[in-house]
This record gives structure tokens, C-alpha cells and sequence, in this order.
């Protein structure tokens, strides 16, 4: 068996292992389902004043400027949950078996990514269908909408190898917070309510160099059916994960060394 | 702490010392004081730049949305007080110092009232650095002085009674994981509350509905009374008669689960 296709059969195994534990776990589920519907309810409809603001530009409407926020802020953290569920594989001695067991370790990691982007899928389509039904307007293309999912699997992908290196160095639940909160403050950093232009202050400063706001207008540009910003937006989830691929090695050579 | 200790001492000795043990527990954990005070400031700040768009819409109370966010971070820090003090009891709970206790002479008053103290101590410190905080970054309060020392009144009185509930949860519960799973409660009751925007400017009519029957819009409202208003007499009356029912009635509950509670063990 050649080296990828070791790699890909481990990668298989821990995908379907992850994929069924969330889907017949209501506790791991229900959270990564419910926060991303909580935060679009609260947003779009306590916040959709803010559209009457002076320069507020969206024609397609404030539900569908916060589904585009929905999109990358449950991506990423269905990532960050999927780093709470490898943290409690080694808590319980499952991860350190997987690492005895699995004739390419990659394929671990790899694994985890794909289960928490097949959660990604899910709860994107519960917060469609929740939108959908509320009157949200969705003014993109089919092939639009396809772009937005790529995003949003891209950002769950870069998600999880950022809390899978957190997951495999701490090698504790107690982790969680040091995983959550990086992802928390880098989302909020960005143009969550109103689009940058309209942000004040030293928010605006940061917001300007913050990757997830090149992510964020393009996911607004996905839903608008105007696409932007395309290319800062590749390049910028091209660098994170590069980044996160490495920082997850890193994290995988530490759990190795640890035993 | 000693059964004598318990035993020697009137409700009141009792109550210090049980407090006392409480907000040590506090001190000895950064992890319960940094994070309930950094993270609802990290959250001030953010909405402040975020939403300031919103104050140029006709009919928005105040010029700067700082004073207007300033309430949520009060609100925020209970909930957190409540949290931890609710696992705090749990683990009690679940070590056996509270059946432990049950076999001093102490009264359920008194052990009520002393679990009480790790709570109210982080309300008390939380809202007076929000406060710092908020006249530091320029925030006027608009009651002036007086209006300052009710607000931390007001907000202690907050802190209590969510204190209140979240030790009802772990002596109903009795387990750290019961009332950690109520947090995301506390913080619907927040987010879809007056918390973030006027309920006179809420557009959605379903949200402006849910945040009128909301006990937590007028909570904030009375906090922010003081800060953009000035003297509300209706907005604080509200806010200080639904956080004394709230404490009667959590008290009410939580003295009959302590009484269940020890019973059973």
C-alpha cells in the first residue's frame, strides 16, 4: 500500500469515526448547530436597524449580510469544537492509541479536518433553511452559493488544523478556552455588524489587516451575488492554512514525542 | 474552617465564615476573576467600534455607542459571577463538603447566604472596574455621582440574583456540567434582550416582542438609565423590583433544593 493511500484510509477511518460520533451525540452536535442559528437570530433580527444607518450599503438586506457572518463564524467553529473532541480523545487514551495504531499519523489530522467540515455542511444548511424561512433574500448564483460553501469549508478546515495543534500539544479539555478565544476575537475583529467602512475607531485599524475580513466581504459578496474580493480572499485562506498545516505538524510531532 | 468554628459562632459568624471561604476560592483562581472581567471589556470595545454606526439613526439615545453599550458589560459580568459561583457550589456538592457541612450546626440560611459570598464579591469587583473602565475610555455618567454609587448598587443587585440561580442550578443539579449547560441560557437571555440596540428601534417585531417580555431588557435598560438618561425613576423601579423578585423567588427555590438536597444524602 502506497504512503497516500495509507494516509487516505487512516484519514477515511477518523472522518467516519468523527462524522458518527457528532451525528449520534446530540451533546457534540446540538452546540455547533445551535450557536451559529443563535447568533444569526440575534443579529439579524435584534441588529437590522443598523441597515437604516447612514452609508449602510446591502440591497440584499441585513439577514443577509449576518448569514455571510454565520457561515464564517460556524465554520470555524465546528473547527474549533472538532479541536475539543481530539483534546478529549487524548484525555480518554483514544488519540494515543490512533497514534500506536495508524501507519501514517497525517491521515489523523486529516481525518479530523474532514469530519469537521462534513458538521460544516450541516449546520450551513440548517442556517440556510433557517433563513430561507425567516425571508432571508439570497441573490447569488448557484455557483455563488457553491463558492460560499468552499469558503466556508476552507475556513473549517484552517479552523480545525489551528485547534488540532492547540489539541495535540495541551493534550486536555482545559484547552478549549485557548482554542476558542484566538477564533472568537479575530472573528469579532472583523466587519461582523456593519461593513468596514462604517466600523470606528481602532476596530477599523485592526478590522483593515484582519484575513477573516477579506472572508467576510467575500462571503457577503457570494450572498449578494457580486462577488469580491476573490483574490485576497484565496490568498488569505491559502496562508492560513499553510500556517495551521504546520502548526498542526507541530502539534502532531508533540503528541508523538509525548507518547 | 472547623465544625467548632461553625458550631461556637450566631448565623451571622457563620455566614463570614462561609462567605469568607468563598471568596478565597475566587482569589485562588485567576482563571475566575480575569477571564469574567477581560472578556465582556474585550466585547464593550468591539461593539463600541462595531455598532457606533448605529447611533447616527434618528431616535437613538446617545452620541457615542460606549455609553450606550456600557450596561452589557455589568450584565456580562453577573452572569459569569453566577456561573462560577454555581460550580463552585457544585463541587462542593459533588466532594461531599456540603454533605459534610450538614452535619455542623450551621443553618440553611446561613450556608445559603456564605455561598452566596464568592458571587457577590466578583459582582462587587467586576462593576467597579466597569465602571473605571467606562469614565477612563470618557463615558459621562448622566446621573452624575450619586447616579454612579446606584449603579453599582443596581448591578450588585444583578449579580445577586443571577448568583441566586446559578446556585439553585447546582443544588438542583449538583453537578458542574448542569450548570455550566445553562450557560448558553444566560446569554440567549442577554443577546436577545435591549442589550444591543433600543427596543424602540428594533425592527423585526417577533425580536421587539421577545426583548419586551424579556426580564433582562429591563435590567439593562435601568443600568443605562443612569448613564444616558439621567434620574429614570420608571426604568430603575423596574430594574431593582425584577432583580428582588428574581432574588425572593431563587432563594425561595434554592432554600427547598438545600432542603431536598439534604435530605437525600
Amino acid at each position: 500500500m502506497s504512503s497516500l493511500a495509507r494516509t487516505r484510509s487512516v484519514a477515511c477511518v477518523v472522518a467516519w469515526r468523527g462524522i458518527h460520533n457528532a451525528f449520534t451525540s446530540p451533546a457534540l452536535l446540538l452546540p455547533s448547530v445551535l450557536f451559529p442559528l443563535f447568533f444569526f437570530i440575534a443579529f439579524a433580527g435584534g441588529l437590522s436597524g443598523v441597515q437604516n444607518a447612514p452609508n449602510f450599503d446591502f440591497p440584499s438586506g441585513y439577514s443577509s449580510f449576518q448569514f455571510a457572518f454565520v457561515c464564517v463564524q460556524a465554520s470555524a467553529f465546528g473547527g474549533v469544537f472538532t479541536g475539543f473532541s481530539i483534546a478529549s480523545d487524548f484525555e480518554f487514551g483514544f488519540a494515543r492509541r490512533l497514534l500506536l495504531a495508524a501507519p501514517h499519523r497525517g491521515g489523523i489530522v486529516i481525518g479530523y479536518m474532514l469530519s469537521a467540515m462534513a458538521r460544516a455542511v450541516f449546520v450551513l444548511s440548517v442556517v440556510l433553511l433557517a433563513g430561507l424561512v425567516s425571508g432571508m433574500r439570497v441573490d447569488g448564483s448557484p455557483g455563488d452559493m457553491l463558492a460560499l460553501l468552499a469558503l466556508a469549508l476552507a475556513t473549517s478546515a484552517t479552523a480545525t488544523l489551528w485547534a488540532a495543534g492547540i489539541a495535540m500539544r495541551l493534550r486536555t479539555m482545559q484547552a478549549g478556552p485557548v482554542m476558542q478565544m484566538p477564533v472568537f476575537i479575530a472573528l469579532f475583529l472583523a466587519p461582523v455588524y456593519v461593513p468596514l467602512d462604517l466600523i470606528a475607531g481602532w476596530v477599523h485599524d485592526v478590522a483593515r489587516y484582519n484575513p477573516f475580513t477579506a472572508l467576510l466581504e467575500s462571503a457577503r459578496g457570494f450572498v449578494s451575488g457580486e462577488p469580491t474580493k476573490i483574490a485576497i480572499t484565496s490568498a488569505c485562506l491559502v496562508g492560513m492554512f499553510a500556517l495551521t498545516a504546520l502548526w498542526a505538524r507541530g502539534g502532531l510531532r508533540s503528541a508523538e514525542r509525548a507518547g | 474552617m472547623t465544625a467548632a468554628a461553625l458550631a461556637s459562632g450566631g448565623t451571622f459568624d457563620q455566614v463570614g465564615l462561609l462567605a469568607g471561604r468563598a471568596v478565597r476560592r475566587v482569589i485562588r483562581q485567576p482563571a475566575q476573576i480575569v477571564f469574567p472581567i477581560a472578556f465582556p471589556l474585550v466585547l464593550l470595545a468591539v461593539n463600541a467600534s462595531g455598532l457606533d454606526a448605529a447611533t447616527k439613526l434618528p431616535g437613538f439615545p446617545s452620541a457615542d455607542y460606549l455609553d450606550f453599550a456600557l450596561a452589557v458589560p455589568f450584565m456580562q459580568g453577573a452572569l459569569f459571577a453566577a456561573l462560577n459561583g454555581g460550580q463552585d457550589l457544585a463541587r462542593d456538592i459533588q466532594g461531599g463538603f456540603l454533605d459534610r457541612l450538614a452535619l455542623t450546626p450551621i443553618s440553611g440560611a446561613a450556608l445559603l447566604a456564605g455561598q452566596l459570598g464568592g458571587a457577590l464579591f466578583m459582582g462587587v469587583v467586576s462593576a467597579v472596574l466597569y465602571l473605571l473602565v467606562g469614565l477612563a475610555l470618557g463615558v459621562g455618567i448622566a446621573a452624575g455621582v450619586a447616579g454612579a454609587l446606584v449603579l453599582l448598587v443596581l448591578a450588585v443587585c444583578i449579580s445577586f440574583a443571577f448568583a441566586c440561580f446559578g446556585m439553585l442550578v447546582a443544588l438542583r443539579a449538583g453537578t458542574g456540567e448542569a450548570v455550566q449547560g445553562f450557560f448558553p441560557l444566560f446569554f440567549v437571555l442577554l443577546f436577545l434582550s435591549s442589550a444591543f440596540f433600543p427596543r424602540d428601534l428594533i425592527e423585526q417585531d417577533w425580536f421587539a416582542a421577545v426583548a419586551t417580555y424579556n426580564p433582562v431588557s429591563y435590567m439593562v435598560e435601568g443600568l443605562r438609565s443612569l448613564v444616558i438618561t439621567g434620574w429614570d425613576g420608571e426604568a430603575l423601579a423596574y430594574a431593582f423590583a425584577i432583580s428582588a423578585i428574581a432574588v425572593v423567588c431563587f432563594l425561595v427555590l434554592s432554600s427547598r433544593a438545600l432542603r431536598t438536597r439534604l435530605t437525600r444524602t
